[in-house]
């Protein structure tokens, strides 16, 4: 589990970090760094840390280049570019012994903050930025620029490959290639000058890439929306799902305008407020399209009572839930896995609903037609659970692919010539004996019309408050919920599954855990990991559970929500079920997952179900 | 939305529209309201007006709040889908309906409880996306299912049945509906179905968001002495300034008044005023809301048809520029663009 010193030299196998300021265009920057070390075929990814704010705020991005293909967010900070003043103090404590610290001479400063342990570097950014661009704007984003081209020479990061990628991403506009360019070509010049390059730490050329892409998990799950065939998005702004309706919209852009007539086949919907936003998913789907909101946790509060009207009416809803920390406001920018019990019991009186928990961004792709499926099967609101690490972050996957054959399962809806075969049309009768009715749409045949009310109904769908005819209808949506358990995608076991230990996990946490299952196997553990992908349970949660001594569920909240989730709703014994709960709102790291097991296996050798907690 | 099942038994001499269809075709449930109950007077006109438009009943859809106004659904038109929402929220059910669907009609019936407090929001909304529907307002100041309270719509003044006058001011869903830039905007009164028939046949027809404000007596709980929103201050103080006749598209205008104004609807049907007040102009938003609030002032509620404006240009599918076809009924494989521009895709993400 340590990490080797810097000293001797690592290749491909360290952190970057940025402290910058937002709103400066530090995001190419930061992006085009990141991208051209996976174009060598070296696994990456990008953390951002960035306030709720637009201009003038500190905002950190991380970049951990790992040959081994780990995703999680790395534990220690290797080199560090300081280009906020405000907040170099703190950057300074944050470089792991023996890193390095760039920032920007361009101002000589008296006494400059230090540490004996690391190596400080000056580059005059801003002033070899002011010589050689015009406007204040110019040299605000031309100065970030040029500290890509310093790392480019401090990391041996492939010139060439630099060069590609801004010329790809300007193709449009030559003058900005040229410019940009020209201010990589002045940080990369200055660092080979005036400093030993390369740093101990540097990348080489890999072929740990291929068939994988660099992508965030909203861009992903607003293709897959298109993909799925939705027509009707509504939506009400919120930070961290934002960008999952603009990847939506800006795909139907591409794809389902008609080039001839300019006629659109989608509508984005911007919604008053996220009540409006769930009642127009939920007429739309009524009326047979495919619809879906995208959110997070506040506005999940605030849907709550129509999504017990879907729940009753049965009508179909597809939510994507992107996490952040609450509660409350709590921090919009921040990640956090904490609206699982919120979610699966949304709205008064009994409810349950089906949820999702993609581990990253190409499961957010393939969850959601898989999300619209189970919606319209089961006639039910449905959650896709993300987060703001997942969705608003760069995740290295493989490459999103299509199956041609795939058809979406639109449900039970008769159509015209189905209902004119029926001697008369009842909405609310289990037929087939799985718990799930038969729908009509409006427009189709004035025999097939119904009344959906939230109200009290009877299994025909006529208003009831007769004790016995509404239970019958609340007794088949728990049959209904008991048929989405054999619908739902299983669980995924890691392991063989005849280990004494076990951990439970699912969506971001996957990550770190992945890489914890090889520290704790260093360390002499073997575990079993079962990462969970929705909720109902299917059978296979509870017999892990079951044939383990031990199970540590770990997630990214402070009261186990997932944990509460397993006690609620399996007969799995409690006291085996211990919580390693991370919820700093930072995403968390393989050696937090690593240290909490090792710590309660020792505390445990005198204390059987001690709690992991604070680990 | 309780209802009882009402007898279907047509007398073969009932008159027929031109689908066929006689006005107990256009019927639903038979009513749980309380006995003349101004609603019921409206679902009558409703009724009236989708039979004399020989809409084809499942062609209707037909979306609701909460609240007694909002239980009416279920009492007209029983072969059209119905869907009774949450309190306040039919606004946001109607727009994803229609953005499902944009070739049915909607209608949507509410309070003004369900539209005035509650759901003011939704409601503006709509008004600002000229949503292609018609919504009514049954309007009668005050809440029913829970017993009497004020609505938001109650006069300054008018007094509770227990005695308790009304100090807030209220708010006027036409006034309203003028200056968030309604393009249909009328008025009427459950007791004058004359006047309300062809303005309900005029706001369906209408393309883009048609708001109706009817005035609707609760002869329960605010029906007495010292309320403004009685059937007999009603009948005293409303004051139609505008009766209108809807033609179909198919008619021939036989009458022209010299005092008669002709509104060109969408669909090439025409809707004809008379004028009882030939200084009004239902095309002049800004006169329109002045001359409504010196009315108010003295009392009264203008009723008719009070302004519209072209709304076909501006209508929610308009300004999206969808296609034609029903969002609904789009093939999946026009939806899908297909594994190859993925792969395609992929470039842009390496």
């Amino acid at each position: 589990m340590t990490t080797p010193t810097i000293a001797g030299g690592r290749t491909n196998d360290f952190v970057l970090r940025f402290a910058n300021v937002n709103g400066t265009g530090s995001a190419s920057a930061n992006n085009l760094i990141m991208k051209s070390i996976f174009r060598m075929g070296v696994p990456v990814t990008g953390k951002n840390y960035f306030p709720s704010n637009i201009q003038g705020l500190p905002t950190w991005y991380e970049i951990r280049a790992s040959k081994e293909g780990y995703l999680a967010r790395g534990d220690a900070v290797d080199v560090l570019v300081a280009m906020n003043v405000e907040t170099y103090a703190r950057d300074v404590k944050d470089v792991v012994p023996g890193g390095y610290l760039i920032y920007d001479s361009t101002w000589p400063r008296s006494t400059l903050l230090s540490r004996d342990d690391i190596t400080v570097m000056g580059i005059p950014f801003a002033r070899l930025c002011n010589e050689n661009f015009d406007g204040v704007r110019n040299r605000i984003l031309m100065k970030n620029i040029c500290y890509a081209g310093a790392m480019a020479a401090l990391l041996n990061i492939d010139y060439e490959v630099i060069r590609t990628l801004v010329t790809e991403q300007y193709a449009a506009k030559p003058k900005l290639v040229d410019a940009n360019m020209k201010a990589i070509e002045l940080g990369y010049t200055y660092a080979k000058t005036h400093l030993t390059c390369p740093l101990p730490l540097t990348v080489a050329p890999m072929d740990a890439t291929k068939g994988q892409i660099l992508i965030d998990g909203n861009t992903a799950a607003g293709l897959g929306c298109v993909y799925a065939g939705a027509t009707v998005g509504a939506w009400y702004p919120i930070t961290p799902s934002t960008s999952l309706m603009d990847a939506f919209r800006g795909f139907c852009e591409r794809y389902r305008v008609d080039p001839d007539t300019q006629e659109r086949k989608f509508i984005v919907l911007q919604a008053e407020d996220e009540l409006a936003a769930i009642g127009m998913v939920i007429g739309a789907s009524w009326n047979g399209a495919r619809a879906f909101t995208p959110t997070s946790g506040p506005g999940i509060s605030l849907m709550n009572e129509f999504i017990g009207l879907a729940y009753y009416a049965e009508v179909p809803a597809v939510l994507f839930d992107v996490q952040r920390v609450g509660p409350s406001t709590g921090m919009p920018t921040r990640t956090q896995q904490c609206d699982v019990l919120l979610c699966a019991y949304a709205s008064h009186g009994d409810t349950r609903h089906v949820l999702l928990f993609p581990a990253n961004p190409h499961e957010c792709f393939e969850m959601a037609p898989v999300a619209f499926d189970l919606a319209e099967r089961l006639q039910t609101p449905v959650f896709v659970l993300s987060d703001l690490d997942i969705g608003m972050n760069d995740w290295m996957v493989p490459e999103l692919t299509w199956n041609a054959e795939y058809v979406p399962d639109r449900g039970k809806i008769l159509n015209k010539d189905e209902i004119d075969a029926l001697p008369k049309f009842h909405r609310y009768l289990d037929k087939d004996g799985d718990g799930i009715p038969y729908r009509t749409l409006p427009g189709v045949s004035a025999k097939g019309a119904y009344f959906t009310r939230g109200s009290g109904h009877n299994k025909l769908g006529a208003y009831t408050e007769d004790s016995a005819e509404y239970q019958d209808v609340v007794d088949r949506l728990t049959h209904k919920f008991n048929t989405a358990k054999k619908l739902v995608p299983p669980a995924i076991l890691t392991g063989d599954g005849r280990a004494s230990i076990g951990l439970l996990s699912y969506g971001s946490a996957d990550g770190a855990i992945q890489e914890s299952l090889d520290q704790l196997a260093s360390a002499g553990l073997t575990v079993d990991y079962l990462r969970v992908r929705a909720f109902p349970f299917g059978p296979e949660v509870e017999s892990f559970i079951d044939q383990h001594d031990v199970t540590y569920v770990v997630e990214q909240n402070r009261d186990g929500q997932l944990r509460s989730l397993l006690i609620l709703e399996t007969m799995a014994d409690k006291r085996k079920l211990i919580p390693v709960l991370h919820y700093d709102g930072l995403p968390m790291t393989a050696r937090f997952v690593t240290e909490a097991v090792l710590a309660h296996r020792e505390s445990t050798a005198a204390r059987p179900h001690a709690n992991a907690r604070g680990a | 939305m309780t209802s009882i099942a009402k007898p279907k038994i047509a007398h073969p001499s009932l008159p027929k529209n031109e689908l066929g269809l006689t006005r107990r075709d256009y019927e639903g449930g038979m009513s749980t309201l309380c006995a003349g109950c101004g609603h019921d007077s409206t679902t009558a006109a409703i009724v009236e007006a989708a039979w004399g438009l020989s809409l084809r009943p499942q062609e209707l859809v037909k979306l609701s709040g909460i609240g007694c106004s909002s239980k009416t659904t279920a009492y007209f038109v029983g072969g059209a889908h119905g869907f009774n929402s949450v309190h306040g929220r039919m606004p946001s059910i109607a727009t994803g309906a229609n953005a499902a669907n944009r070739q049915l009609n909607y209608i949507g019936i509410s309070g003004d409880g369900d539209s005035l407090s509650i759901g003011l929001g939704q409601l503006a909304h709509a008004i600002r996306r000229n949503l292609n529907m018609l919504y009514i307002i049954e309007n009668n100041g005050v809440y029913g299912l829970t017993k009497g309270q004020f609505s938001a719509a109650a006069d300054i003044g008018t007094k509770s049945k227990k005695g308790e006058a009304n100090l807030q001011t209220p708010i006027d869903p036409v006034l309203l509906a003028l200056t968030l830039g309604a393009s249909f905007v009328a008025r009427g009164f459950s007791g004058d179905k004359q006047q309300l028939v062809p303005l309900i046949q005029a706001g369906l027809r209408h393309p883009g968001f048609a708001i109706i404000d009817v005035l609707s007596p609760c002869v329960t709980f605010n029906d007495h002495e010292g309320s403004t929103k009685s059937y007999q201050y009603t009948r005293d103080h409303y004051h139609p300034a505008v009766a209108a006749d809807f033609v179909p598209k198919a008619m021939a205008i036989e009458v022209d008044y010299a005092d008669s104004a002709v509104v060109p609807l969408h669909d090439g049907s025409q809707l004809r005023l008379r004028k009882i007040d030939p200084t009004f102009d239902t095309s002049d938003r800004a006169a329109a809301y002045t001359y409504l609030d010196a009315k108010l002032q003295e009392g009264e509620h203008v009723t008719g048809l009070i302004h519209v404006s072209s709304g076909a240009d501006h209508e929610l599918h308009a300004q999206n520029k969808t296609t034609s076809r029903p969002l609904n009924a789009l093939p999946y494989a026009e939806l899908n663009p297909g594994p190859a521009a993925l792969s395609k895709l992929m470039a842009r993400y390496r």
